[in-house]
This record gives C-alpha cells, sequence and structure tokens, in this order.
C-alpha cells in the first residue's frame, strides 16, 4: 500500500533543525507533492530518503522494510541543483549513470537507445555534454533519473530550466510513468503543477508538517461554502432575496440584465435552499461551487504560522 | 565491477584519454632526453666540414696524418704558407711542420675558428703517431707495438680512505631524486583530485552522483583513479626514457661511449685506458651499487601511501569550496608539510645519517619524501623501515576517515568559504 514511510524524522545540523518530528506516507502509484517554501526542509527531507544523509531520530521504511543501500536501485532522483559533467560525452555519461544505479552493460545500452529514439536525441551520443544547450542537457539528466526503471522517482523542482514544450514533454512522461506503476514524489513551489498531477501532498513550513493527505479532501477542507451564481435579472431582486442565512461576498456586472455573484451560505443553509430563495427573484443562467486553488491554501497555511512575515505568492 | 570500481574506471579513463596527459607523457621523455643529448653534442662538436691544409717542410708526413673524412678534408703542400695567405685562402686550418720536426717536435696550428677540443686531441695523437713510427724505424731496433707498451704510463689510482661516505652522498643523491618525484607526483596529482572535486561541485553533478554511490565510495574512487593515472605516467615515461636514451647513445654518443671508433692507431691502448677508468667509477655506481628492487619498490610504496595521505586531504579541500580560487587558505597548512620534508631531503644530502632526517623519515606527513634519501644510502636500520610504513599507512587511514567527513557535508554545501571552526563542526555531524 505504501511504497515509502518516513517517520518521526528529526534532522539537527549543529543548532539548527532541519527537521522536526516529520512524518509523510507516499502510497504506491501516487504522485505525491511535497510543498513548502525555500528552507522549509524539503531538500534535507529527501536527501535522508535517498540516504544521502540519515536522520538524527526516525526511521524510514521502503516498501515496508527499512531504507538501506540496496534500494538506491529503485530510487531515482532528480535533484534540484543538477548537472552533468560537461565534458564528458552523453552517451558515456548516461552509461555511466545508469551503472552506477546497478544496470548491467547490455541492459542499461538497450534502455538508453530506446529513450533516445523516443526523445529524438540519438544523435547526441557522441557530443560532449558542454556543446548542448541547457533545455537539452535537461533532456538528458532526465534520462539518467528514469534509466533504471525505479520504483520511486523523486523529483525536486523538474520543471525549473526547462522551456514550456520540454516542460510538457517532461509532465507527459511523468504521467506515462505512473501509468506504468511508478510513484513520484514531487518537491515543487509551482502550486498550477500541483493541482493538475499531484493525488497527495504534504506541506512543509519551518522544519514541521503542517498539512497532508489527498488533494481532494485537502481542497474540501478549505472550501468556504461559498458559490457562485450567474442568473439574468435584477440585482436588487437578487439582493432582497439573499436577506436572511445568506453573505452576498461579491456581485458583478457581465451586461445589462446578467450578472455574476459570489455567496457564501450560512446558518447550516444547503444549495438547495439557496436555490429555493433564489428561483422566484431571478433566472438562474449557472451556479458552481468556488474552491480555493492550492496557491490559496498554500498562503494561508503558511502565513498562519509565519507570524508577521507576508508571503503573497510562490507561484515561480 | 562494483560500483567503487566503476567510479575508478570513469576518473581514469576520463584523463588517460585527454590530449594534454597523452602529450605530456610523450613530451616528457622526449624533452628530458633531448635536453641531455643536446647539451652533449653543443658541447662537445661542431659538425662542419674543416678544410685542413698541411704545410709540411719535412716532406715526410705526406697523406699519412689519419683524420675522419666525414668531418675533415686534408690537403698536402710543400710549400711555405704565410699567415696572411691563409687568411685569404678558402681553409679553415692550416699545419706547419718545420723541417727539422723531429728533433724540435713543434708543430704550429692556425685556424680562423677554433676547432674542438676532442678534434685538436685527435689531431695530435695522430700527429705524434706519425712521428713515432718514423723515429722507431730510423733507429730499428724495436718494434712499435713493445714501444707503447714501455710508453704507457703507470695506471695511478688514488683512493679515498672516506669513499664508502662518498658514495653513501651519491646515492643519497640518487634518492634525492625519487623523493623529488615523490615530492612533484603528490603536489601534480592530489591538486587533480582537488580540481575534481570542484568541478563535481561546480557542475551540479555531485549530487546526482551521491544519491548512487556514498561520498566515501566517491571520493575514494577519485583518489584511486588519479593515482592510477599517476602511476601509469611514471611508468611510461621510465619506459620511453629508457627506450630513448638507448637508441640516443647508439646514434648520437657513438663516439664518446668507444674512443676505440676514434681514428688512430693506438686504438686498443685507448679503449683500453677508457675502459678502465669508466669501469671504475661512474660505471660500477650506476649498475652495481645502486639496489633497483629496493629504490623502485620503496619508491612505489612511499608514492602510494603518500599521494593516499595527501590526496584524501586534498578531496576536503576541494569538497570545502566553490572555487578553485578559494582553496589558498586550506592549501597553505596541506603543502607546508611537503615542502618541509622536502627541505629537510635536501639538506639531509650532505649527511643522510643526520638526526633531522632519521625525525623526518618517521613523521608520516614527510616520510614519503624523506624516507627516500635514507633508503637509497642503504644504511637505514629495517624496523626504521618498517615503523616508517606502519605509520604511514596508519596516518593515511586517519586523513582518509577525518576527510571524508569533511567531504559528505562539503560537497553538498554551497555560497559562503567555511572557516575552519564550521570544518571542525561538519566533521561532527552525524552520519
Amino acid at each position: 500500500m505504501y511504497i515509502l514511510r518516513a517517520q518521526h524524522i528529526y534532522k539537527h545540523f549543529g543548532k539548527y533543525t532541519a527537521l522536526k518530528d516529520v512524518s509523510i506516507d507516499v502510497k504506491k502509484g501516487n504522485i505525491f507533492g511535497l510543498l513548502g517554501p525555500n528552507g522549509a526542509g524539503k531538500t534535507s527531507l529527501i536527501r535522508i530518503i535517498n540516504q544521502i544523509t540519515g536522520p538524527d531520530e526516525g526511521t524510514v521504511l521502503f516498501e515496508d522494510q527499512k531504507l538501506s543501500p540496496w534500494h538506491v536501485a529503485k530510487i531515482g532522483y532528480l535533484p534540484e541543483e543538477r548537472g552533468l559533467y560537461k565534458k564528458m560525452k552523453v552517451g558515456e555519461q548516461a552509461m555511466y549513470f545508469a551503472r552506477l544505479k546497478g544496470m548491467k552493460k547490455n541492459e542499461a545500452m538497450y534502455e538508453l537507445m530506446s529513450w533516445f529514439k523516443k526523445f529524438e536525441i540519438e544523435g547526441w551520443w557522441n557530443k560532449k555534454v558542454e556543446e548542448l544547450s541547457k533545455g537539452m542537457a535537461q533532456k538528458v539528466q532526465f534520462i539518467t533519473t528514469v534509466i533504471h526503471k525505479p520504483s520511486l522517482l523523486i523529483l525536486d523542482e523538474p520543471f525549473s530550466g526547462f522551456d514550456p514544450i520540454n516542460a510538457n514533454l517532461i509532465k507527459n512522461e511523468i504521467l506515462e510513468l505512473k501509468k506504468q506503476g511508478t510513484t513520484v514524489i514531487f518537491s515543487t513551489h509551482n502550486m498550477s503543477s500541483v493541482e493538475e498531477m499531484c493525488d497527495d501532498i504534504a506541506l512543509i513550513n519551518k522544519s514541521e508538517v503542517l498539512l497532508s493527505g489527498s488533494v481532494v479532501d485537502i481542497k474540501k477542507k478549505f472550501a468556504k461554502n461559498t458559490f457562485e451564481v450567474e442568473f439574468n435579472g435584477n440585482m436588487i431582486a437578487f439582493a432582497n432575496a439573499l436577506w436572511a442565512g445568506y453573505e452576498l461576498m461579491e456581485k458583478h456586472m457581465i451586461e445589462n440584465n446578467h450578472h455574476k455573484c459570489t455567496v457564501k451560505l450560512l446558518n447550516n443553509n444547503t444549495v438547495n435552499n439557496l436555490l429555493q430563495t433564489l428561483i422566484p427573484a431571478v433566472e438562474i443562467r449557472g451556479l458552481k461551487e468556488v474552491v480555493p486553488t492550492m496557491n490559496e491554501i498554500f498562503i494561508e497555511t503558511v502565513q498562519g504560522t509565519a507570524g508577521n512575515t507576508k508571503i503573497t505568492s510562490f507561484t515561480e | 565491477m562494483g560500483k567503487i570500481g566503476l567510479i575508478i574506471a570513469r576518473e581514469y579513463l576520463s584523463r588517460v584519454r585527454k590530449k594534454s596527459f597523452i602529450l605530456m607523457t610523450i613530451l616528457g621523455p622526449i624533452l628530458i632526453v633531448g635536453f641531455t643529448v643536446g647539451a652533449v653534442v653543443l658541447g662537445s662538436a661542431d659538425l662542419g666540414l674543416k678544410k685542413v691544409l698541411v704545410s709540411d717542410q719535412s716532406g715526410f708526413f705526406n697523406e699519412k696524418i689519419k683524420h675522419d673524412k666525414s668531418t675533415s678534408d686534408f690537403v698536402y703542400t710543400d710549400k711555405i704558407v704565410g699567415e696572411n695567405e691563409f687568411k685569404k685562402s678558402e681553409y679553415d686550418i692550416l699545419i706547419q711542420i718545420n723541417q727539422k720536426v723531429y728533433e724540435n717536435k713543434t708543430v704550429v696550428m692556425l685556424y680562423k675558428k677554433q676547432p674542438d677540443a676532442a678534434w685538436t686531441a685527435n689531431l695530435i695523437n695522430n700527429i705524434n703517431v706519425v712521428l713515432e713510427q718514423y723515429l722507431i724505424k730510423r733507429n730499428g731496433k724495436i718494434a712499435y707495438e713493445d714501444y707503447i707498451k714501455i710508453k704507457q704510463g703507470v695506471n695511478f689510482k688514488q683512493l679515498n680512505a672516506n669513499r664508502e661516505d662518498e658514495k653513501k652522498e651519491q646515492k643519497a643523491m640518487v634518492g634525492f631524486i625519487f623523493a623529488l618525484l615523490i615530492y612533484m607526483f603528490i603536489f601534480l596529482y592530489g591538486s587533480q583530485v582537488m580540481r575534481g572535486v570542484i568541478e563535481e561541485k561546480t557542475s551540479r553533478v555531485i549530487e546526482v552522483l551521491v544519491s548512487s554511490v556514498t561520498p566515501f565510495q566517491l571520493m575514494m574512487g577519485k583518489i584511486v583513479g588519479i593515482m592510477l593515472v599517476g602511476l601509469t605516467q611514471f611508468v611510461l615515461w621510465v619506459g620511453l626514457i629508457f627506450v630513448l636514451m638507448l637508441s640516443a647513445q647508439n646514434y648520437v654518443f657513438t663516439d664518446m661511449r668507444a674512443p676505440a671508433n676514434l681514428p688512430g692507431m693506438a686504438d686498443g691502448v685507448t679503449a683500453q685506458m677508457t675502459a678502465a677508468t669508466t669501469d671504475s667509477e661512474l660505471y660500477n655506481f650506476i649498475f652495481h651499487d645502486l639496489n633497483y628492487p629496493v629504490l623502485i619498490s620503496m619508491f612505489i610504496f612511499f608514492f602510494i601511501g603518500g599521494y593516499l595521505l595527501y590526496g584524501a586531504l586534498f578531496a576536503a579541500v576541494g569538497s570545502a569550496v566553490d572555487s578553485e580560487a578559494d582553496t589558498q587558505q586550506f592549501m597553505l597548512p596541506i603543502s607546508f608539510p611537503l615542502i618541509f620534508g622536502f627541505i629537510i631531503s635536501q639538506m639531509g644530502l650532505k649527511n643522510p645519517d643526520g638526526q633531522a632526517l632519521a625525525w623526518a623519515s618517521q613523521i608520516p606527513l614527510t616520510s614519503p619524501v624523506a624516507m627516500m634519501v635514507r633508503v637509497s644510502t642503504g644504511s637505514v636500520p629495517v624496523w626504521h623501515v618498517v615503523i616508517s610504513m606502519l605509520l604511514l599507512i596508519g596516518a593515511f587511514i586517519f586523513t582518509t576517515w577525518l576527510a571524508a567527513k569533511i567531504y559528505r557535508v562539503g560537497i553538498l554545501m554551497y555560497g559562503k568559504k567555511p572557516t575552519y571552526r564550521e570544518l571542525w563542526k561538519w566533521m561532527r555531524y552525524k552520519g
């Protein structure tokens, strides 16, 4: 069920606490978003999962076993600070990384060939990395991350450095890998990609997990019981109909006799109650619930703990 | 092949395939041999053809002076040729032989450009031969060969009663050359380790790597890979120098190696005499006094030991900084003991059994350089060498352990150059 469980992780660097009682559970086959502002502790946690450093306290379980060196072959990691050997040839370098992950020579060669074909970069095999553009190098880097068919893929800000076309290509590859059963941990500040791709998230701020769960549940939790109503009719009639049990949050005229308003339900009123109240007054054209975006949830949660620090947006 | 093997292979192959490595490996020996040969050739001879006019009043020398036709061309005349006439002539050298040469034994040579000493000595020898032959023939009572035996002087050998000390100094000198090589190789390849680590940091490839291998494997793989590059270069240099020297000896030094090839009647004798002198000194020293198996195996041990000791420290320095420009403050404490060991070795040349060298050859940071000087003299007790070796092994295990602690933290740190205090903190970080 869970491919990875980090339980009560603590990590200190001298007096500085990077992680404080952090627990995350990553379900098999899901895309898991690890969110948080810079310096929150995301990279520290990711490094522990990759066994680059060890936790001071707490345990990490990989497929219900204690995380051990041989698990390296089952994990693919694309760090935020990433790069390739500039003087080394693309093909040779990809081979090197594949073999460091424990692949056999023939197997690695076969897989590389099919990835190079897929990305239409067969001609790059004998080029040195320094001859490639940044975007081209990122493609090679992505291949070296997934070449050994990891069951867990950890991507730290995967889209930074890609142009929109290549970013889309990579996004589709990630979704394709998910279809094949790969689990993905996805660390980012890019909230729109979280909404598009993630099943579950954990939000870390100041070394602690503030929020975790499925995206759907979290959105529900943050929903404020507000609805957007579009109607034909008189604005005054509409406002009068809502005199008790509702709050008119916003009003907006699209054209004469055509309005769009946001209404909050009070006192246990339901959507049905709202409709019953409105139908006699105006002609309803549409109604939908106003759901908070992940960006709003992110800012609200982080600011709630950040005290005086104002955080306006984390979209990059 | 394990992961560390893969790393060693990459570090090794990426360096030996570089053009600069191939160029250095080939050019190094060519330059060394070339300079040696060039210096000898330039110092010995101008190779142009000398035109020699022999003005012979005695009438006896006609065509009898032996000479090498490739370097000089002899023309004989019975006319008296004056200095002014010679100056205007096409000849480079004028030899004036007077009528009474058998009695006054005086021959004058005029030249426009002084011929080299070897050529002149040869000429004198050959003129003597002609004169001697004439004189013996005139007396008619003794064979020329017998005369040569009589004429040959006593082979007077002088020996220093303290010659063992002198020899020891010479041997120490040979050890010092090996020590110099170790010193150079540690700096050369140690800084390659450092640059390699910095390159992995600045190209940001390091974090990708440590998600597949442990920092310790990465560090050791790099150190060992570069060590093999160093050994490869050493072996190729020794081999190439050997081959080049042999061929240079055959083609360039033919005359010098065997003076018997020089023209002259007393061939056998001069050859014998030269052989006798070379035999006793340099030849014996090079081919009998030096214990090559011990020297070479000690060189390899102390090179590897010293390199591993310092290589780990160089790796730690590389991991702590973001660019080569920042390495200076950390390089000083590493370079200092090595330079110190080198200076002690140099001073110890005059007295290889002195106290300073004895201590320096035991302390691991200086022993790779200092012990070579002592080992080469052959007078160092075996247990001194064994202790020095054990201490060196212990020390490189210690520095590797220490360096690994700095390395594993340093490679993931970017930005500010750390202070010594911070390095100390890194060492105490857990896991």
